[in-house]
């Protein structure tokens, strides 16, 4: 108590700030207020956070393939459940000896996440890329040459499913959104309304009976003998869906430029896409950086719901596996599990989408290089 | 040059130009003044077709504006324009801002255009800038790069909208010193200004616009000696008054 009032003490603190006792002291016990939240803290955690290891770790069952450990009293967290099913979770339905066929898949596509993360790869070869590493990823999952066996589509599933509909989804749905932000704010009137009329309808739906509509209500329409698979079908209706949430997005940002930009590059004779192109939305998509990845995070989880017309998404597979009698009432480590990797993804975007606003924003504010020259 | 004959422009009921008729002639400097709201920004905009006009005429170097694209292309790209608030690319350095529209409208290759924006620094006199943002610049030197970026495309006219009133007093001197070089190298220029010492020193011609009309145009030593409206002599009272 009186120490804490002693400036000489004060002053040694702050000198040694490395010293991990004087830091505790100092950030927890600074007064009679924070030292309370830090005792209503720790006793929350003691009595929640210690348990929770206990079961997650200590006490748990990590293997046993017929689940009899995980049944005995007293057993913690069965990840057994993981061990047993995890390849079932991952790849679904997919034929058990080819599943090195969708982990690969899996694994071009993070890798092509990663190669387009990097700025120094912002070149035109990026897009050479991206056809070679799908088109990889088309013979990998579809089979049928080079020796590998044909799987239908309606086979595939877990992971690799949920990153196709995810990366096809965004890749396709951003172009798109633009265009539709650009047509809102058109002054040709024709464009104008559709733009309008197709976010508002779209947004007005929920993405539930947008993929209802595509897996049910479509084939109704199409002509006899005219059948679109139903992957490709639902693949539509997302990128449809996300287009007109990332077209308000992008038009925010449109709407962010001031109307000097525009005036200074029509008064150079720039033609309209070259404004766009080279001035206006790349300054307007900066801006945007952080409702889009919000937007992106959005919709990757969003991919879950096409298990309501039937498609073994990540999520389907993990719900699918409780229903094996020796699983059932592992729900709740089954979900842990499908949260970890669909955190691990959206973690990611987000921590990359930080750091990209950072590096933009310091590019542009650096302080002067050499003003003595 | 540039003629502008019965122009009228409207914003809804309000009037803002009133058969407005003026002829630029090649290598002709014209500064254009008068109070605020008078229509003369209006004005030099309708040359580059920022803005558009209801009636009237305007032909540019023997182009006549119409709502056919391809003219106000053809006019954009003889007529330079420089901002009040510069209207920098702020997310490209100053070479990018300055090649930009070379390489892209002109089709020049990226080389020659660099040379090309190089030496226009060196006239602008900010040559070691080219690798800065323009929000690493002080005022006066992005009003000069904007100077340079408008130069860049080989302008038979340049158009100046109050180039200096968004700039802090101490860098005003810096601009009209490269407006005046330009002038003085013969470019034909209209200026929307208050700057009278550079009426002064460069225009042929001072433009008095008040209330949508041109009330008054005479070379600067009878403008400023002996204007001939009442309107005239309020508003030079007003700004040589301090």
């Amino acid at each position: 108590m009186t120490m804490g009032s002693d400036p000489n003490v004060a002053a040694r603190n702050q000198k040694k700030g490395s010293d991990p006792f004087l830091w505790v002291r100092r950030n927890l016990f600074s007064g009679w207020k924070n030292t309370l939240a830090t005792l209503v803290i720790v006793t929350l955690l003691w009595k929640l956070a210690l348990p929770f290891l206990d079961w997650a770790l200590v006490k748990a069952v990590w293997w046993s393939p017929d689940a009899s450990s995980c049944r005995k009293a007293g057993a913690g967290a069965c990840w057994a459940l993981i061990a047993d099913k995890h390849r079932f979770m991952l790849f679904g339905t997919y034929p058990y000896d080819a599943q090195w066929r969708p982990a690969l898949a899996s694994l071009i596509f993070v890798v092509l996440y990663v190669v387009s993360a990097i700025r120094a790869c912002w070149r035109p070869w990026l897009a050479l890329v991206w056809l070679g590493g799908l088109a990889a990823i088309g013979v990998l999952m579809w089979g049928g040459v080079f020796g590998l066996r044909y799987v239908e589509n309606e086979r595939w599933g877990g992971l690799g499913l949920t990153l196709l509909l995810a990366t096809f989804g965004i890749a396709l749905a951003f172009p798109l959104s633009i265009l539709l932000a650009l047509g809102r704010r058109s002054t040709m009137p024709v464009i104008h309304w559709l733009a309008i009329g197709y976010i508002e309808l779209i947004r007005g739906v929920p993405l539930i009976s947008l993929l209802f509509m595509a897996s049910v209500m479509l084939p109704l329409f199409l002509p006899e003998g005219v059948s679109i698979d139903k992957l490709l079908r639902a693949q539509i209706a997302m990128i449809l869906f996300a287009a007109a949430y990332l077209a308000e997005v992008v038009r925010g940002g449109l709407q962010a430029i001031p109307r000097g930009q525009y005036e200074a590059a029509q008064a150079l004779g720039l033609s309209y896409w070259k404004m766009m192109g080279f001035i206006i939305l790349p300054q307007a998509l900066r801006i945007s950086i952080p409702p889009l990845v919000n937007t992106f995070i959005a919709f990757f989880k969003d991919t879950s719901l096409v298990l309501i017309i039937g498609l073994f998404d990540l999520l389907t597979t993990i719900k699918v596996s409780l229903t094996e009698p020796k699983w059932s009432g592992y729900g709740v480590e089954a979900y842990l599990f499908a949260a970890a990797v669909y955190f691990i993804f959206c973690f990611a975007m987000s921590r990359y989408s930080q750091a990209l606003e950072a590096s933009l924003a310091a590019a542009q504010s650096r302080a002067p290089a050499k003003e003595a020259a | 040059m540039i003629e502008l004959s019965r122009v009228n422009k409207w914003y809804g009921e309000f009037h803002v130009l009133k058969d407005i008729d003026i002829k630029v002639g090649k290598g002709e400097k014209v500064v254009v003044c008068g109070p605020s709201g008078s229509g003369k920004s209006t004005m030099i905009r309708l040359i580059n077709r920022l803005e558009t006009h209801q009636s009237g005429r305007i032909v540019v170097d023997g182009i006549e504006l119409s709502d056919d694209l391809k003219s106000v292309d053809a006019i954009r790209r003889e007529v330079g324009m420089v901002f009040q608030s510069f209207n920098l690319f702020p997310h490209l350095t100053v070479m990018e801002n300055l090649t930009l529209a070379p390489i892209w409208v002109r089709k020049m290759p990226k080389r020659a255009a660099e040379e090309h924006a190089a030496h226009f620094l060196e006239r602008v006199r900010i040559p070691e800038q080219a690798d800065k943002y323009p929000g690493q610049l002080s005022g006066g030197q992005q009003q000069r790069v904007a100077i340079a970026r408008a130069l860049c495309m080989r302008p038979k006219v340049m158009l100046f909208d109050e180039p200096t009133s968004a700039l802090d007093p101490e860098m005003i001197k810096e601009v009209l010193d490269v407006m005046i070089e330009l002038a003085r190298e013969g470019m034909t220029m209209v200026c929307v200004t208050h700057e009278m010492g550079f009426a002064k020193t460069v225009a042929d011609r001072v433009v008095f616009m008040d209330q949508g009309e041109i009330v008054e145009a005479a070379p600067p030593d009878s403008f400023f000696e002996a204007p001939k409206t009442d309107r005239a002599r309020l508003f030079l009272s007003q700004i040589l008054g301090h």
